[in-house]
């Protein structure tokens, strides 16, 4: 056995970010593998580029009134078509892009936060915490989506905050208990037992023991909630509940166009293609998440 | 009967495609098994040989491929056969019995309508007379009210029974050949040396062939007539087992036996081990596959492959051998070592304790007070009764006992990872908290714990040299410099015996037998005084179990630590514990020196373990007392001494109505039993009669 030769300063562990760095770039290249994968990786970078750049991209302003351009069906010059006030659609597309996804982004972020917490407390400890948690959880989920939205956002008066809450308090018991089921399989296993053994912190155990494994889960969890929570954007922007006039709502367009349907359909369709197009492309991709973090059960 | 064989594999090969390559996973192997032999078919994992012996009834996975040779059952070449003409044959010509057998039942299904349907399909019989049929087929498997079994389902019957079961489906038909693969390997021994009797009168009443898959050469000495050994994908040997357990001729089987602990060996001996890890399916070596391990391999070994010769070795016997030395090896001018050389001279175990434990005691599922409030009728599982034990410094108790007997739960109370009920336990003279959380830093670190699985001892997502680093950290000092960890990571590698680059590897890129060191290493990180290891090598193959064993024993003599050895496999015990304690469903039983329990007298129950053991040597016969049954619930212990219900020693009503007393063989050699010392001797040296009888369902 020859360690003289070894010098002593390799690390023994990569930095995290090295590791993050490292995880990313292969599931990269294993998305970008996979064709129907690539599509969506590709419909969701352009739908994040036009919610950063859409402004600036557009030919009008959102609210901007074109004078004597009522009504026009899509052109060389509206793309989309204009509205019955004469605003181009094409540039409320753009302008409502950024919304669509913020929203839904930030309502997602904060609901996986809360429910892989609330996940690997209720899966670690077990007993009657889990229980209680679980129980809790399940009162939750029995909630109606559309009618808590309703009965929240009829009180408090629709705003992009009242959305995030709802979103936040619909999807973080399903985080949760996706969570929690992959924390149970890891709690009894060898190497969780050997942190015990150290004495180390439960905070410790949880986040840096037991999160790298359930990641994978958690990844395809946000991807999928990501779709689902686009999806109740819209749909209460259509029953009015979403943003508010006079800025641009994908859902809210689409139920303004629904009465003038027979004489400007491209009104209707511009923003219903919008929202099916990126539903569409996240769903792709937490499919390819999905398949190969199936396959690898791991993600190093 | 015609001297044809039954199936036949001529220079068969098989290819698997993986990452879009054809590699070789079975290399020109030609097997032969003739009517009513039972051929043993041994191997160490990724030996290729549950691949062979699925690809004799032309099974084979979806991405495998048989690029050449020929398989022939009774003369008909199976390979030009499509599907639909396999299934005439699966089943009712060609049987399994698979190793996991609750998987191979359908959960969904009674037993008795899954045996029917065999019948059914390929006999032709109606409803009634294939549930006739399959009642009378439980029976012949030796299942106690056979018509009651029937009507339950998988999942209600014990592992040892659901065997049956699949013994009973696959010779439900009076197949030609059966193939058996690994069926006892998660067993326990006295339930594998039950099933063991039970093929060997089968297979011979039913006049059928059979192919017997295992790792265990112990086993396949009790019960093969011909023994064919695997290495990385291709045919070493083909041997009679008598000749192959006296003469082995090939390097691989010669160093293979030798590896095996046996119970008669010394404790200042070490195990001649097999260096270095089977080849992967796609590094193996152009020459002779074994070449790289093998102790007498010379250049040839490596450029050129040996070819499979079919010859008559001096004694006269027909042998299938690919060696380019067996010449020597048969006329004695080449001498592989066998014998256990000396170990390294360990100090003599201390005087004094480093762990004393009083009257430990656990329960668990205790009535909860909903279920009082509902006046609901709960038994709790009293998993560990009023057990205590002590260790000297620098020695080892090894704890021995059937799955259920509460050795695991015993270890874990030790460690903290359970907390006792009820117990003192004493660390180098010092109480120590039953509860983990109260346990001082000091403590955790003199009190290590080796895992019984290496796959997920080791967290996946960070390196070996992370992991021990963090125990360091943890156990033994906060204010140690970056690099003296460093420094210490590396000599813990080296200490078993694994260089420094292994520091920066992850876990999936190490081999069973790498992750148990590694996991022995973290262990011996915090300098402890004793380590608890739960069954470390029943994970491993068999090569790779005498060098972790051997590893152990060097480490005991290094760093002179102390161990609580646990494990089923009593060979493994004797090899390291110079004491043993003895369990059976929470009690201890049994106590003595490694010497007093394996020999008369001994409880009855250490007698029947002992005697279930299989033997790696076919001339000895193997020991006559079969417990029948399973270990009963820890729920409804039975009454008086706890092992009446199986004791095939049991001398009457005292036995079912009072608790045993110690009775004290001299020596400090304590059993708990109702037969005076004197009379257990004059029983153990005269065989008692051995009668194979219906086993009864425990109810749990």
């Amino acid at each position: 056995m020859t360690s003289a030769n070894v010098s002593y300063d390799v690390p023994v562990q990569p930095s995290a970010l090295t590791q993050i760095r490292r995880t990313l770039f292969t599931t990269l290249r294993k998305l970008s593998r996979r064709p129907l994968s690539l599509v969506g990786l590709v419909i969701v970078l352009v739908f994040i580029f036009l919610a950063i750049f859409g402004p600036n991209i557009a030919p009008y302003r959102f609210d901007e009134l074109i004078r004597g351009a009522t009504r026009q069906p899509p052109s060389e010059l509206y793309l989309f078509g204009t509205d019955r006030l004469g605003r181009d659609v094409f540039s409320r597309v753009l302008w409502g892009a950024r919304e669509i996804i913020a929203l839904p982004a930030i309502a997602t972020a904060l609901s996986v936060l809360f429910g892989a917490t609330i996940g690997l407390f209720a899966g670690y400890f077990g007993g009657w915490i889990d229980e209680v948690i679980s129980r809790f959880l399940d009162g939750l989920l029995a909630i109606p989506a559309l009618v808590l939205a309703l009965v929240m956002l009829g009180t408090i008066g629709p705003s992009s905050f009242g959305i995030v809450v709802v979103i936040v308090i619909l999807y973080t018991p399903i985080v949760a208990r996706v969570i929690r089921s992959a924390t149970l399989n890891m709690r009894a296993l060898g190497f969780i037992e050997a942190a015990k053994l150290r004495s180390e912190s439960t905070a410790y155990i949880l986040f840096r023991e037991i999160l790298p494994g359930v990641l994978p889960a958690l990844v395809v969890e946000s991807a999928l909630r990501f779709s689902y929570a686009i999806f109740l954007t819209a749909s209460l922007g259509f029953l009015g509940l979403g943003v508010q006039p006079p800025s641009p709502d994908w859902g809210r367009m689409v139920n303004e166009a629904r009465e003038t349907f027979a004489q400007t359909p491209w009104e209707l369709w511009a923003p219903a293609a919008a929202i099916a197009l990126l539903v569409i492309g996240v769903n792709l991709l937490s499919d390819g998440l999905r398949s190969i973090f199936r396959y690898e059960g791991q993600l190093v | 009967m015609n001297d044809q064989p039954i199936i036949e594999a001529v220079d068969l090969c098989i290819d698997y495609r993986l990452n879009k390559r054809w590699l070789n996973a079975i290399q020109s192997v030609s097997l032969t098994i003739n009517p009513l032999e039972i051929h043993g078919l041994v191997g160490e994992s990724g030996s290729g040989k549950s691949t062979l012996a699925l690809a004799l009834m032309r099974y084979l996975a979806p991405n495998a491929r048989i690029p050449q040779g020929r398989i022939l059952f009774e003369g008909e070449d199976l390979i030009p056969k499509t599907t639909a003409e396999m299934r005439e044959i699966w089943g009712s010509q060609i049987n399994l019995v698979p190793q996991d057998a609750l998987a191979s039942l359908n959960p969904a299904y009674r037993i008795g309508e899954q045996i029917a349907e065999i019948t059914r399909l390929h006999k032709g019989l109606s409803k009634p007379e294939a549930w006739d049929r399959a009642v009378e087929m439980l029976r012949r498997v030796r299942i106690a009210d056979p018509e009651a079994v029937a009507r339950r389902h998988p999942h209600q019957l014990s592992g040892g029974m659901q065997q049956r079961v699949t013994i009973a489906m696959a010779l439900s038909t009076q197949p030609r050949l059966l193939i058996l693969d690994e069926p006892t390997t998660s067993l326990d021994v006295t339930t594998e040396a039950v099933i063991l009797d039970l093929f060997r009168d089968l297979i011979r009443d039913n006049e059928a062939a059979a192919l017997y898959v295992s790792h265990d050469l112990g086993v396949v000495a009790q019960l093969c007539d011909r023994v064919t050994v695997m290495y990385g994908g291709e045919v070493m040997a083909s041997t009679p087992v008598i000749e192959m357990y006296q003469r082995p001729l090939h390097p691989y089987t010669i160093s293979l036996l030798a590896s095996l602990p046996r119970p008669t060996e010394g404790a200042e001996t070490r195990l001649p081990t097999i260096d270095g890890v089977a080849p992967s399916l796609a590094e193996r070596p152009h020459g002779c596959v074994f070449a790289p391990r093998c102790p007498v391999a010379l250049d040839k070994c490596f450029d050129e492959k040996p070819p499979l010769e079919h010859i008559r070795d001096s004694a006269g016997t027909s042998r299938l051998i690919k060696c380019h030395r067996w010449r020597e090896i048969d006329d004695g001018t080449l001498a592989i070592a066998t014998t256990p050389v000396q170990a390294e001279a360990s100090a003599p175990p201390g005087q004094h304790y480093v762990l004393k434990a009083r009257d430990l005691d656990i329960t668990f599922e205790k009535p909860k007070l909903w279920d009082r409030i509902t006046r609901k009728q709960k038994k709790a599982v009293h998993a560990v009764d009023d057990v205590s034990l002590s260790i000297r410094a620098r020695s080892t108790l090894g704890l021995v006992g059937e799955s259920g007997s509460g050795k695991t739960s015993l270890a874990r109370i030790i460690v903290g990872l359970y907390t006792a009920d009820d117990g003192e336990i004493e660390l180098l003279d010092l109480p120590l908290s039953l509860d983990l959380h109260e346990r001082s830093r000091e403590a955790l670190s003199e009190l290590q714990m080796v895992f019984q699985n290496p796959n997920d001892a080791l967290n996946p997502y960070r390196t070996v040299g992370n992991a021990l680093a963090r125990t360091i950290n943890r156990l033994v000092t906060t204010d140690m410099s970056q690099a003296a960890i460093q420094r210490r990571v590396y000599e813990l590698l080296n200490l078993v015996r694994l260089t420094p680059q292994y520091a920066t590897r992850y876990p999936a890129e190490l081999s069973g037998g790498e992750k148990q060191r590694v996991a022995i290493a973290r262990a011996f990180a915090a300098n402890p005084a004793l380590v608890i290891a739960d069954e470390p090598t029943s994970a491993l193959d068999v090569s790779v179990q005498s060098v972790i064993l051997n590893l152990l024993k060097d480490l005991r003599a290094q760093e002179g630590a102390s161990y609580l050895f646990i494990s089923h496999n009593l060979s493994a015990v004797s090899y390291l514990a110079d004491w043993i304690i003895v369990m059976y469903l929470g009690h201890i039983v049994e106590e003595g020196t490694q010497e007093q329990v394996y020999n008369v007298p001994s409880h009855p129950y250490t007698e029947a373990l002992l005697s279930a053991i299989p033997n790696p040597d076919p001339t000895v016969e193997q020991g006559e007392i079969r417990l029948d049954g399973e270990v009963p619930s820890a729920r409804r212990i039975p009454s008086g001494c706890r092992f009446h219900t199986r004791c095939p020693r049991k001398i009457g009503a005292i036995c079912e109505d009072e608790t045993p007393p110690w009775r004290d063989a001299g020596d400090e050699h304590f059993i708990r039993c109702h037969i005076p010392i004197e009379e257990l001797i004059a029983l153990q040296q005269t065989k008692p009669d051995a009668q194979p009888q219906p086993v009864a369902q425990a109810e749990d």
